[in-house]
């Protein structure tokens, strides 16, 4: 009687959670962690996680009186798991806030939960800008792909760069970096010669930095997820396109610091666009680095970790405000208008978007002591996501 | 019970009336109820009243159940491998979203389009797979599945592209029943529609179509020498399978509100294989089982060491097939087989 | 133009020499080994973790990546794999499957999740001119090692004792080991031969395709589709496949890339609805 069986045991199951449930609910506030930890986007669990952790480790784990507990759950970058777990740790768990989402579709499937449970959802990752208009009850703290691939159209355009190829994967967030870069590159009187889209299972950049070459742009600019980026990185150099005078500009997955340091030589020069980098220079990020470090087997912490971290920190600062009331209104109300410093800089949450305001870094990728580091130059200060900027 | 074997027609010894009435015992024994099929749905029925915090994970295994018996079909009937199934399934949730999306609320309509949709593109790929051998059909079947995921994803303005399609939300069941947040609705839902699909697929399978087809899956040439249309079989049976996984993924579509991508994704097809491999293939229930079996155990280990659960399903299959995977499915012979006191024929 | 001819046989040559040990198992010992990439895999990681944690040259990588997959998948076929070359294909299917599975967790686990990246020596980095054609130098190497490779390979098959008893053993098992063949050694030895050139394979593509845990799983397909275009009876069919499938990709991706993605997949199917048991059938099964 197998089946009877398992039912038997997912009953005790059931019923050994009903009944720890009321017994921890006085004093915490759970909340529901989902990232991808197996699969192809486990590094973005890996960070996102390990910040959220850094958070904790360095703050405690009570805030306004309240016990905050954390169940990390893996949804191994699928949506309906993602959805079905989310749906699981609010109804079951009791869990007062979501968080976490490595990706698009995954943030967008927990969207009509947060609705209708009225959860707080706290999106560290993901970055297409649409997310945030999928539910009231959502709110961000990494960034938006529009905002960190327009400042890279800027820079471009004021420092001499003409015509640009652009080259980006062929899903949601490459053509919304590709759009947003196009947009301000031209108005600033640049040229698109050719915009080529990479498939999303692509190993071989070859065909595609040949079309790049043959269109002999100025500079080219590229979004790639962060693990093939140093691969395009490498093949880049190879085919000599830095010799026959094309630049690199990019937005800062291409570089990322997880694995910046492993590409060597030729990554040297790169100019990219983004919210972090592990070598920011200002006290806050000084001891958020050492902490990580330290916590983390000398892993290098991206912009990943540092939407876990900041996440982690808005959900402190909001249950302050609220004195420790996590319910979905006065939660969301907490939130909009809070504005902290975070190891990236001074950022803070649009109360209209409920997205994250933020500077935006053009670094260039130099040899720091030995290591590779993203150094930042210029400074785009308190922007907004443009996109929902300009809707309004 | 209108197929007769043809031999025995022609034997003098015995008349044909004798033999057509035999074979109809036969026929009648095969398609029994037997005793575990009841236990299965009453334990499914009382699932909802007992255990209402697991609405959520029991309709996850109610549509991967109703996709691993659309699969036990085409494998374990028509023995056909197939690495590619999960498009029908991504067909259906797609379709059923854009009918929420674009038309209409009400999900039984979305439903049976999908099955529709589903059942064409079966229809039109049935085609395909009459050739060749295993890994021709393993390749094949695999090519499908990858191009029509690539497809979901070039396809940017009808099916939101790699964000996945959302913004929909389902209207109340045949206007009465409202989907709920604790997923009591989603579960009924998905649980009718198991046990509608699987009688309806359980009527087939043990007719006398579904002997056919396991004739044609032992030894397509003897199966060509006593009359059987083999091609004219697989296509029909392939396209029904492909119904019933369409109507799995509309459910998925529907339940969630959402549909990603990844409904068409390769993992789906290698998962969903196990499940009928963990459950035994051939008689239809073994999706059943096996979806209850691998979903739990995947809840339970993805808790228990959320990184690397995947070695853990690994090393289940590998034991499993080392052990046997029959052995391990004949479980089910161990228990009484009729409900009924009718033992007349013996065997 | 040339150029892009050039990658497109790069590229063929090394899903080649990523196949042809799939090619072996599946076409000679009719084992379908969906895990074939878990041994790519491991000579990736050979490499890198030779290269980077020790500094070991990389051409001396490229040999210890051969012997190491090869020994793994010796150990395997003895303790595992052996047991199933009679079972039916489903099983086979289902074993790999799992085997992928636990590679890809092993190694998120001793290795983490992140993209692997070698550094080449320098002679092999960076492009050349070859009378006016654009030659990366170490897609040169690439075409010039798998090339020897799959000479050596034909060569081997073809006329060395070892290969007619592979053959024989092949063809009717009874018979060969009533001839005095020792068959499980000769199949034991074939397996660990076609692994090894999958971790030399893996070793050489991680600079082109990348390497990280999932590698098995991301091109298991182009595996695949290698060896069911090429057929499994020669050596010469799945060459011949990789060469087609690398240049149609990469001339599909330069000339039409709004479509590019579904050219591989559609010459696939095009291809086994033409010729269902490969371009070189033997005829037969």
């Amino acid at each position: 009687m197998l089946n009877r069986r398992t039912l038997l045991a997912a009953a005790s199951a059931a019923l050994a959670c009903l009944a720890q449930f009321p017994a921890a609910a006085q004093e915490a506030v759970k909340i529901g962690l989902i990232l991808p930890m197996t699969g192809p986007f486990a590094s973005t669990g890996r960070q996102v996680s390990a910040g959220v952790k850094t958070f904790i480790e360095t703050h405690g784990d009570t805030v306004a009186g309240k016990k905050i507990e954390l169940i990390i759950r893996d949804d191994a970058g699928v949506a309906d798991q993602t959805r079905r777990i989310a749906q699981e740790l609010v109804v079951n768990d009791g869990a007062k806030v979501l968080a976490g989402f490595g990706l698009t579709p995954l943030a967008m499937s927990v969207a009509p939960v947060a609705t209708q449970a009225k959860v707080p959802t706290v999106v560290m990752a993901a970055g297409t800008a649409s997310i945030t208009k999928a539910s009231e009850y959502i709110t961000r703290t990494s960034g938006t792909l529009p905002q960190y691939s327009l400042p890279v159209g800027t820079w471009a355009a004021e420092n001499g760069i003409k015509k640009v190829v652009t080259l980006v994967t062929d899903y949601g967030p490459g053509i919304d970096a590709e759009k947003w870069f196009t947009k301000e590159f031209k108005s600033k009187g640049g040229e698109i010669v050719e915009a080529v889209r990479v498939p999303l299972q692509n190993p071989d950049f070859a065909p595609f930095l040949q079309r790049v070459r043959d269109a002999k742009p100025d500079a080219v600019f590229v979004f790639l997820p962060s693990g093939v980026g140093s691969l395009f990185m490498k093949q880049f150099a190879d085919r000599g396109l830095a010799e026959a005078g094309i630049k690199l500009i990019a937005t800062g997955d291409v570089t990322d610091d997880d694995i910046l340091n492993s590409m060597g030589k030729p990554a040297i020069g790169t100019i990219t666009g983004h919210f972090y980098a592990t070598a920011h220079d200002s006290p806050e990020n000084k001891a958020y680095v050492e902490a990580f470090k330290k916590a983390n087997n000398n892993m290098r912490p991206n912009f990943m970790s540092v939407g876990g971290y900041d996440g982690m920190a808005l959900i402190y600062a909001a249950l302050e405000k609220t004195k420790g009331d996590a319910t979905g209104p006065a939660f969301m109300a907490a939130v909009k208008g809070l504005s902290w410093t975070s190891p990236r800089g001074p950022v803070s949450i649009d109360p209209d978007t409920r997205d994250i305001i933020q500077n935006i870094y053009i670094r260039e990728v130099k040899d720091v002591n030995g290591e590779l580091q993203n150094v930042e130059f210029k400074t785009f200060a308190a922007l907004k996501d443009p996109e929902k900027a300009e809707a309004k | 019970m209108s197929v007769l074997p043809q031999e025995a027609t022609m034997v003098a010894t015995s008349s044909p009336t004798a033999a057509a009435s035999r074979a109809a015992k036969l026929m009648k024994r095969r398609s029994r109820v037997r005793f575990y099929e009841i236990i299965v749905w009453l334990a499914a029925i009382a699932a909802f009243f007992v255990l209402p915090s697991k609405m959520l994970i029991l309709t996850e295994i109610a549509i991967l159940a109703l996709f691993a018996v659309s699969l036990d079909l085409v494998l374990g009937f028509a023995g056909i491998v197939s690495l590619g199934h999960t498009a029908f399934f991504g067909l259906g949730a797609y379709i059923a979203g854009l009918v929420a999306l674009h038309y209409v609320a009400e999900p039984v309509v979305g439903l049976l389009a999908a099955g529709i949709g589903a059942g064409l593109l079966g229809f039109i790929t049935s085609f395909l797979i009459l050739r060749g051998s295993d890994l021709t059909r393993l390749m094949t079947t695999l090519g499908i599945g990858l191009m029509m995921a690539e497809m979901a994803n070039q396809m940017a303005w009808l099916t939101g592209g790699a964000d996945g399609l959302s913004g929909f939300s389902l209207g109340p069941i045949l206007g009465m029943f409202e989907f709920d947040l604790f997923g009591k609705t989603g579960y009924v839902y998905c649980l009718v529609v198991l046990f509608v699909g699987t009688m309806l697929m359980r009527r087939l399978a043990f007719s006398p179509f579904g002997l056919s087809l396991k004739a044609i899956k032992a030894n397509p040439m003897r199966a060509g020498m006593i009359a059987i249309p083999a091609r004219k079989r697989i296509v029909t049976v392939y396209t029904i399978a492909a119904v019933f996984a369409g109507m799995a993924g509309a459910l998925l579509a529907q339940t969630t509100s959402f549909v990603s991508p990844d409904v068409l994704a390769f993992h789906r097809s290698a998962d969903v294989l196990l499940v009928l491999t963990i459950g035994g293939t051939g008689y239809l229930y073994g999706g059943i089982f096996g979806a209850v079996l691998f979903t739990l155990v995947k809840d339970w280990l993805s808790i228990v060491t959320p990184q690397y659960w995947m070695f853990y399903i690994g090393l289940i299959l590998v034991v499993l097939v080392l052990v046997g995977r029959d052995r391990l499915a004949r479980w089910i012979e161990y228990l009484p087989e009729h409900l009924s006191k009718s033992k007349e024929e013996g065997r | 133009m040339l150029t892009i001819l050039f990658d497109g046989v790069a590229y063929g040559m090394l899903l080649f020499i990523l196949a042809c040990g799939l090619t072996v198992t599946l076409g000679l010992m009719n084992f379908i080994n969906l895990a074939h990439g878990a041994f790519a895999m491991a000579g990736g990681y050979v490499t890198v973790v030779m290269m980077n944690r020790y500094g070991i040259s990389f051409y001396w990588c490229l040999p210890a990546a051969f012997i190491v997959s090869a020994l793994i998948g010796l150990v395997l076929e003895r303790t595992l794999y052996q047991w199933l070359y009679q079972v039916s294909h489903l099983d086979q299917v289902l074993f790999s499957i799992g085997i992928v599975f636990m590679a890809v967790a092993a190694t998120d686990y001793f290795m983490g999740g992140q993209q692997q990246l070698i550094n080449l020596p320098p002679e092999l980095s960076g492009r050349m001119d070859v009378f006016g054609v654009g030659v990366g130098r170490y897609r040169l190497f690439t075409i010039i090692v798998c090339a020897a490779l799959a000479l050596a390979l034909q060569l081997i098959l073809s006329k060395t004792r070892f290969g007619s008893r592979l053959r024989a053993a092949v063809d009717d098992r009874r018979v060969a080991m009533g001839l005095g063949i020792n068959v499980p050694l000769v199949f034991a030895l074939t397996f660990a031969f076609g692994s090894g050139l999958a971790g030399l394979g893996g070793a050489m593509g991680a600079e082109i395709l990348g390497l990280d845990p999932n590698f098995p799983l991301k091109f298991m397909i182009y595996f695949l589709i290698v060896v069911s275009v090429g057929g499994t009876s020669t050596v010469s069919g799945p060459f011949l496949a990789a060469m087609l499938l690398g240049i149609a990709d990469v001339a599909g991706k330069y000339y039409v890339p709004a479509i590019g993605p579904f050219v591989i997949y559609a010459l696939m199917i095009v291809m086994l609805i033409v010729r269902p048991n490969g371009l070189f059938a033997r005829g037969g099964r």
